[in-house]
């Protein structure tokens, strides 16, 4: 299997450094950092000129962005995965960025290994979910007396079970102790967890609209 | 006296005097041009208009001329070029007057004597004698209260609005006497001539001063209250920035300090900075980062205008600092009495993190208390823990045993359980209250906890059960701890914010 090609989207030099020199110490054959851009406009003439298989996005940065660049690239490049990297733990910015496409969200203290694993569920198609992710979505999908901002159950309701992984989620809990906790196969855990970031993108509810609203997006 | 300065009263109007360069006849329609910001035709077509009512323009003139000091000769150049300098708009800095103005003014002349003779050929000259006296006075009332205006502007400025209904003692006797000046002349006017005719040109004087009045008056309150305007948003913005300035230089700054002194320490160091991240965090996102919700849409620019630099910071730090320090070696090593509260961290509780120095009341929540605590053992015992909270509820004492209790399980955890990293997940779901502290540490065997470990029997266990709830202990060596503890929350005690 070739390895997984990293791109690495941040406004800082120095954290971009970090991010390789911490990739290149694992050792890990299943990574390889292929490019870098310090500012929006530059990641999307390069990404578009060399699309990787995983892009790792700074939310914050000039010029709009990470929500620029994912609104600039995602609809022409639908096999280039995002990988949301932060170190802001608003919830209007975290949802904002799942909402305009990327398939997860990792804060900046993350470890290098924790940050590989990630890389490389995304590249496979998964979700990943820190656990404040996984509470900001819980609580924009919670129960709450608002029955009208249900307009498309299908997509406005989390299922128990969804429920139930991404309290597990929110509690620190690997997809592998997600699974053995709850007694279902690790692939189930990534269905059911693709179709809360599923949801979560699609969502018309209210809570979520509203956070989009605020950062002016919608 | 060729200085610039003197050319230009404070508030940076070009200042009324009569230039040498670029008069037609004595210089005063170009300086009352400069002064005013208004083409120079313009002021003398008025003081045509004006000679129309039986030479009141003229006796303007006159008084002008005989009052408004004339400029030195080497004026001009200075006040030409203060004019490029400060760039006053549309202000009309005297120069040479060319033929083509010379003409154009004595056209304007022209035109006045040619209406003139017009007017009195027709006989309406008669009423327009009549305006004249009126005309004086209110002129003379008019210029009080100009200038008046004129010198107070700036101090109007700095106490805003207030200033409008409020001027000070000698400008409100100015004010006064200015009005009474215009008031009286016209009933002067008024009682000296009671004949029908006399009253209707009066009444013409009357409405003639008065769109006289709104058209020198109205733009000049326009802009006015446009500078107000701007003036105070400016000043709001620099508040803003001092506040986010000190801010930084209480906390940011002294942070920096302080890691410099300690570079030697690690552990420090990273006790050090995971606490400023905290503080920080808090400050711009709100504690527990739900706060932000709640910010007002206007305060929003002033996180983002920060983010950059705050996350080159944090992110510096968050990356330079991998989890190198695993061995969590505690501070106190009484460990057989985990209830004093004499952790290290626990003196902070005055810090920034607890009261966020935003000023921003807000209610004492369970998010708010468990991002609290959390910080206090991060602080304390140097590692790492995210609290998530989903749902919300006011602090009862129910919710306090049950922050207490899982500060209890966080301390256990970082001390016993040899990493660096604890999750914190609290929720507040129908009718309970839960919260998960879990570490992916050593773990041990519940069932063989020795009686001396008061902190699981006590403090944890006890707590929760005092007060009607449950505490859960999931652990086996080698796979870490979960402690779960939950209690009841009363349903209408949930926050109105989190039923929103």
């Amino acid at each position: 299997m070739s390895p997984c090609r990293v791109f690495l989207v941040d406004d800082h030099a120095l954290f971009r450094a970090g991010v390789k020199a911490e990739l290149a110490n694992l050792g890990d054959e299943r990574i390889e950092v292929v490019g870098e851009a310090g500012s929006v406009n530059e990641a999307i003439v390069r990404i578009g000129a060399d699309p990787p298989d995983v892009v790792l996005l700074d939310v914050h940065m000039p010029d709009g962005g990470g929500r620029a660049v994912l609104d600039q690239l995602h609809p022409s490049l639908p096999g280039v995965v995002f990988l949301a990297l932060s170190v802001s733990d608003a919830a209007e910015d975290v949802i904002n960025v799942i909402r305009g496409g990327a398939r997860g969200y990792v804060t900046k203290t993350i470890s290098g290994r924790e940050l590989a694993d990630a890389i490389v569920r995304v590249a496979g198609g998964d979700a990943v979910f820190s656990p404040r992710l996984a509470g900001f979505v819980l609580d924009a999908f919670s129960d709450k007396p608002s029955a009208a901002s249900v307009s498309d159950p299908e997509l406005d309701l989390l299922s128990p079970r969804e429920r139930e992984v991404l309290r597990l989620l929110a509690r620190g809990y690997t997809y592998k102790e997600i699974a053995a906790e709850l007694f279902i196969s690790v692939k189930t855990v990534e269905t059911h967890a693709s179709s809360v970031l599923r949801k979560t993108q699609m969502s018309n509810r209210h809570a979520l609209s509203r956070w989009a609203t605020e950062r002016r997006l919608v | 006296m060729s200085s610039p300065e003197i050319l230009r009263t404070p508030d940076g109007m070009v200042r009324l005097v009569r230039p040498v360069y670029g008069r037609v006849l004595a210089g005063v329609a170009a300086g009352v041009a400069a002064h005013l910001r208004l083409p120079v035709g313009v002021v003398r077509a008025a003081f045509v208009v004006l000679s129309l009512m039986a030479g009141a323009g003229v006796v303007a003139y006159a008084l002008l001329w005989i009052f408004v000091p004339q400029l030195p000769s080497d004026g001009p150049v200075a006040a030409a070029g203060t004019g490029t300098v400060t760039g006053a708009p549309g202000a009309a800095l005297p120069r040479a007057a060319g033929p083509a103005e010379r003409r154009q003014a004595i056209g304007i002349a022209a035109l006045g004597v040619a209406i003139l003779i017009a007017a009195l050929a027709l006989g309406v000259g008669r009423y327009m004698g009549a305006l004249v006296a009126p005309l004086a006075v209110v002129a003379i009332g008019g210029a009080f209260l100009w200038r008046e205006a004129d010198e107070t502007r700036r101090e109007r400025w700095r106490r805003t609005a207030a200033g409008f209904a409020r001027p000070g003692r000698a400008a409100l006797w100015r004010i006064v006497g200015g009005i009474a000046l215009v008031i009286g002349g016209l009933a002067v006017f008024a009682v000296g001539q009671l004949d029908f005719a006399a009253a209707r040109s009066a009444l013409i004087a009357v409405l003639l001063t008065l769109v006289g009045v709104a058209v020198i008056t109205v733009p000049w309150l326009a802009r006015l209250v446009r500078d107000l305007g701007a003036e105070r948003r400016e000043r709001i913005r620099q508040r803003e920035r001092a506040e986010v300035a000190a801010h930084l230089h209480d906390s940011v700054l002294q942070t920096l300090a302080l890691i410099q002194r300690q570079s030697t320490d690690p552990r420090e160091v990273q006790r050090l900075a995971r606490s400023q991240e905290r503080e920080l965090r808090s400050w711009l996102y709100g504690p527990a980062g739900y706060a932000s919700e709640a910010r007002t849409a206007d305060d929003a620019g002033g996180p983002g205008a920060t983010g950059g630099w705050t996350e080159a910071w944090a992110g510096a730090w968050g990356g330079g600092w991998p989890a190198g320090a695993s061995t969590a070696d505690t501070l106190d090593n009484d460990g057989g009495t985990p209830r004093t509260a004499s952790y290290p961290g626990s003196h902070k509780s005055a810090h920034p993190a607890a009261d966020p120095s935003t000023g921003r009341p807000h209610p004492q929540t369970l998010a708010v208390a468990l991002a609290q605590v959390s910080g206090e053992v991060e602080d304390a015992y140097a590692i790492t823990i995210e609290p998530v909270v989903v749902g919300d509820a006011p602090m009862t004492p129910h919710l306090a045993a049950l922050v207490a209790a899982a500060r209890e399980a966080m301390v256990n955890a970082a001390k016993h359980a040899g990493v660096q990293e604890v999750s914190v997940y609290g929720e507040v779901e129908s009718g309970t209250a839960s919260v998960f502290v879990r570490d992916r540490g050593s773990g041990f065997d519940p069932t063989a906890v020795s009686p001396d470990r008061r902190g699981l029997a006590e403090s944890i266990r006890g707590r929760m059960q005092r007060h009607g709830g449950t505490a859960q202990v999931r652990s086996s060596p080698g796979s870490g701890t979960e402690i779960v503890l939950s209690v009841p929350v009363l349903a209408d005690a949930v926050s109105a914010d989190a039923a929103d």
